[in-house]
This record gives structure tokens, sequence and C-alpha cells, in this order.
């Protein structure tokens, strides 16, 4: 899960892993935008051989729904 | 009685990726109309799905994986020139930029641009497209006129593919073999319907089209079909923008 966290941050330009935990809702952090929804698909497809689809980033609320997802996939 | 400058009457047709989308509508119109269909693609089942929903006879299935050499060599050996090629077969990528690797650039421009283009090369070289006759290849607005956040991949290729054909155009006039593109907008097939961008997120996005909806593979075949026929034969190296008023907005 930490590994993860930070593959998450290194996404973004200004966020700091520290920051974020597995009960971090992503849709609320400042930066978050498509280009970061596509981002965490091709990190989840790079990193873990994942593929995530909509209905996926869709019914995820924290990071660690999307952890969980990855996890399932694999 | 005179017949029809868009008539297709025993022109024989090539269309590749005709196992679904875009590809499969044009085989079947292009067959209404009275062309002679070679169908080729991947999977035979499906190709043959698409011979069973034509209207005539005289058509045939020819499966060509175009990524293997053996499989073009085939396909080509086996064609008598033809009036008319289609170039359908394509795929769709979303990727952001900081994530489209070599590899996934290579994936998308040999699938979308190279083996397509490497048909085309092959026939001519082999004379099997006829003199006169009309080619017609799929590009995207998505690759010249819209520039999706995440499509970057895909477009380019589909922008190579537009570019590529003006050159084929200008060269192969001396010919009388005519080379244009069609620049769909986001179009109802199987391509959209799987990945990055969920149905209702494509629900949402129809309604910002002048016209409300999405495009139909048809609604490209007919855009083809005026490509392939007579009635367009003083048009060459154009590209042919098919987008609901999109690009008006």
């Amino acid at each position: 899960m930490t590994e993860f966290i930070e593959k998450f941050a290194e996404i973004f330009d200004d966020v700091d892993p520290s920051s974020l935990s597995a009960d971090t809702k992503f849709r609320d952090l400042d930066d978050w935008d498509s280009i970061a929804g596509l981002s965490v698909i091709a990190m989840a497809d790079e990193e873990y051989g994942v593929t995530l689809n909509a209905d996926d980033m869709r019914s995820s609320q924290t990071l660690g729904d999307l952890y969980a997802k990855i996890q399932s996939k694999k | 009685m005179m017949q029809s400058p868009f008539s297709l009457t025993d022109k024989t047709i090539l269309v590749t990726g005709a196992s679904s989308g875009i590809g499969r509508a044009t085989a079947i119109e292009c067959s209404r109309l009275g062309a002679h269909l070679v169908l080729t693609g991947r999977n035979v089942g499906r190709l043959e799905e698409t011979l069973s929903m034509l209207a005539g006879d005289g058509h045939v299935v020819i499966a060509a994986d175009l990524t293997v050499e053996e499989d073009i060599d085939a396909l080509v050996e086996a064609l008598q020139p033809v009036d008319g090629l289609v170039l359908c077969s394509g795929m769709g990528m979303m990727t952001p930029v900081q994530f489209s690797t070599r590899k996934k650039l290579m994936e998308v421009f040999d699938t979308n641009f190279l083996y397509p283009v490497e048909l085309m090369r092959r026939m001519l070289k082999k004379k099997k497209v006829a003199s006169p006759a009309s080619i017609v290849a799929v590009a995207s607005m998505g690759g010249t006129h819209f520039f999706t956040v995440g499509n970057g991949a895909y477009g380019a290729s589909k922008a190579a593919l537009d570019s590529f054909m003006k050159f084929a155009a200008r060269e192969l006039a001396s010919k009388s073999i005519r080379v244009n593109t069609v620049l769909p907008a986001m179009i109802d097939t199987p391509l959209i319907h799987r990945g990055a961008v969920s149905d209702e997120d494509h629900a949402a996005d129809a309604l910002t089209y002048p016209l409300r909806r999405y495009g139909r593979p048809e609604e490209v075949a007919y855009a083809i079909i005026y490509l392939l026929s007579d009635a367009s034969a003083w048009t060459t190296g154009s590209s042919l923008i098919i987008d609901g008023g999109k690009s008006l907005v």
C-alpha cells in the first residue's frame, strides 16, 4: 500500500505522499482532474500489469478502494 | 435507366477491419449498392458474420492478421485487382503523455498507421489496385482537429495516416487512383465502449455535439461510399469531416 501511495503521488507535481493514506478520497485532492484519472489507469497498467476501466474508477472513493481493485485484478 | 454515379455496381472492394464497427457497416452498405466485397480482418468468425449480412453475391472472406508478414503476403496474393480499398482496421488507446511509452506508441502506430500503409504499398507493388480505383482510409477528427486529453497516441497515429494518404493521392493520381480519407468524430462502435471512459461520460459528451448525438457506423460508411463511387471522380487528397457539427463548436 505504501508503494502504491508513492506511485500515486508521483502522478502529481505537488502532492506529498505522507499527506495521503488508504482513507484519502482522491477526487477531493486539489490537483485531481481527468488527466489524473487517466494517469491512475496508466500507472496501474505500467506498475501492476492491471487494466482498470471506467467502472473500477467510478466505484472507487478512496486510495484504499483503488488499491483493492488493483490487487483483486492481479 | 441511367446508373446513378453513386452506385458501386460490379466494383470489387476490399475492406479491412470488416469484422466490426465502421468496417462492417461499410461492407454492408457497399454490398447494397452492388459491390463485390473482399472482407479481411483477424477474426474469421466475425468476418463470416459480416459476410452473412451482405446483400447480393460474389463476396469473399480472406482472414488476415496484418501484423503477420505471411498473412499480408497470402492476402495480397489471393486478391484480384480491386476497384476500391477501404482501410478501416484500427485500435483505440487512451494514455496521458507521461505514460505514452515508446512501446505503447509503437503498438498504436503499428495498428493504425504502419500496417494499413504496408498493405496498401504491397497491393500497389503487386498491381492489385486497378486503374482507375479509389482508396479510402478512416482517419479521425481526434488526430487532426480535436486534441482530447489522453488521446495523443491514437490521435497522432491517425494524423500520420491522414497525412500519408495525401502524399499517396499526389503520387497515384497519374495512375487514376484516387486517395481520400474520412475524419469521423465519435462514432458509436465497440472501440469506444471499452476502457477509460464510462458510458455515462460518453452520453454526456454526445450532447455537446450540435446534432446532439454520436455518429453511427453507417453514417461514416455513406461518406466512404461517396469517395469510392464515380460521384467523386474529381476528388482526391481530401479529408472529409463527419462530426455532427462538433468542429463548429
